[in-house]
């Protein structure tokens, strides 16, 4: 077990420190690349946040729809590949519910800001 | 040290020139390069922009058009009254500038989020998704004998294209998984006219003033097809820049696009718009694998490349609303 503060805690304060006392001394192309740096530290802490439990979630969602074990990366190859094949679709029961789902997770990490994630947010999830 | 070759290049072609200033690269990759500067002139400054490949990049890449082919598509555009900037001059070896052309610059803004919440486009705003059918139906107008050498792409072509284009980031998503079997199963095959398609008809890509759209902009992806795939493109979530419920570049709804297109006597195919809707929402989806790749393998190892491959998931939910809309 490593030692404390987490990688969360540890990436949060580096993103608050360039947000707060950086770019206010920061202006032209170089303060764009530093809001695009901190956009990226903020998405690293949600998913350092979130991960673990969204893709154990994820992992129950696919062995149910599947019907075999295995990573989630492996898992996604074969969700993948039996959707190519024509042997899972839309009619499938669970399907739409579990790419809902596991897309509404990849948002929450990747773009929380996107207005259709906010839309289907608003929905109640 | 390009404002001697252009100085040298404009007082050859335009009458009275003594020289050019103030050049600035607007964009630019290894292989493409957009300049803007000022020719001087005695009855005043004339603004140019230069789009060329500069010397030993004479190839474009395999989905472009081609700078020749688009000198001559804005050319054409410009004379049926589409707006589009006035080429000026198509660069010969004299000029010793690389390939390319030189056209008129024509002041407004590109920049999608400002047209769509600044105060100066307030009015222009809602008369844009209508101007935008009529623009569209004036492009696809254009004299096909006229056309420059373009490639040919249908739906079918499209999709095994943009398959393998996925396939080979080797980057498993069930969601574009999903798309490609539904862009199977809607194919609507060739389109019963083929007409010039722009390519990349979209918010972003137009110069849009207090007015509405001045000029349309980046030509490199024109080629032959459906003509509903210019409106179904133009509708790609991923252009409304928030304004999600303005399915016509954030600024308006389909019908008001749809009756811009039919008043000036061209006929929509709603199915089919859907069709080049989905796919590309897909398109865009793959092209931000793509961007993962060259940060990935080093080409471009930028931040920004990083970060667009995260807009991928965009994409799939725009996907999911389409295809598995939720509450329906």
């Amino acid at each position: 077990m490593q030692d404390e503060p987490s990688p969360i805690e540890l990436t949060k304060s580096v993103a608050d420190f360039l947000r707060n006392d950086i770019s206010p001394l920061i202006t032209g192309h170089q303060a764009f690349k530093l809001r695009v740096a901190i956009n990226i530290l903020d998405l690293v802490t949600r998913q350092l946040t979130r991960e673990e439990d969204s893709d154990a979630a994820e992992v129950g969602r696919l062995r149910a729809l599947l019907g075999i074990d295995g990573s989630v990366t492996e898992l996604n190859r074969v969700l993948a590949d039996r959707i190519a094949k024509g042997e899972l679709d839309l009619a499938t029961p669970g399907l739409a519910d579990h790419l809902w789902a596991t897309t509404m997770d990849k948002l929450a990490v990747d773009q929380p800001n996107y207005a259709s994630y906010r839309r289907e947010l608003g929905r109640g999830w | 040290m390009i404002e001697a070759e252009l100085s040298r290049s404009v007082q050859r072609w335009c009458k009275g020139a003594t020289g050019a200033t103030s050049a600035a690269k607007l964009s630019g990759g290894a292989s493409q390069e957009t300049w803007r500067f000022d020719i001087v002139h005695p009855d005043g400054v004339i603004g140019a922009i230069l789009r060329r490949s500069p010397k030993g990049y004479g190839a474009a890449p395999t989905r472009a058009a081609g700078l020749a082919a688009e000198a001559q598509l804005m050319q054409l555009a410009f004379e049926a009254g589409v707006p589009s900037p006035r080429v000026m001059h198509v660069l010969v070896p004299e000029d010793d500038l690389g390939t390319g052309f030189i056209m008129q610059r024509i002041e407004g803004e590109t920049i999608a989020r400002k047209i769509l919440r600044d105060g100066e486009y307030a009015a222009a705003r809602p008369l844009l998704a209508r101007q935008i059918g009529g623009i569209l139906a004036g492009l696809h107008w254009l004299p096909k004998d006229k056309l420059p050498e373009l490639r040919s792409r249908g739906a079918t072509q499209e999709i095994s294209e943009f398959e393998r284009d996925y396939r080979s980031l080797n980057w498993p998503k069930p969601v574009f998984e999903l798309a490609l079997r539904w862009l199977r199963d809607h194919d609507p095959g060739p389109s019963a006219e083929t007409t010039l398609v722009h390519g990349d008809f979209r918010n972003g890509n137009l110069i849009i003033g207090a007015d509405g759209v001045r000029a349309v902009l980046d030509w490199e992806l024109a080629h032959l097809g459906d003509p509903m795939e210019d409106l179904g493109w133009v509708c790609v979530n991923s252009w409304r820049f928030g304004e999600i419920d303005k399915p016509v570049g954030g600024f308006g709804s389909r019908e008001e696009l749809f009756a811009g297109y039919e008043a000036a006597g061209r006929k929509v195919d709603p199915a089919r718009v859907k069709f080049w809707e989905v796919m590309g929402t897909l398109r865009w989806g793959i092209m931000c694998g793509g961007m993962m790749q060259r940060f990935r393998e080093g080409p471009d190892h930028s931040m920004e490349r990083a970060m667009i491959g995260r807009r991928a998931s965009e994409t799939e939910i725009d996907l999911l609303r389409l295809l598995a809309p939720r509450g329906s």
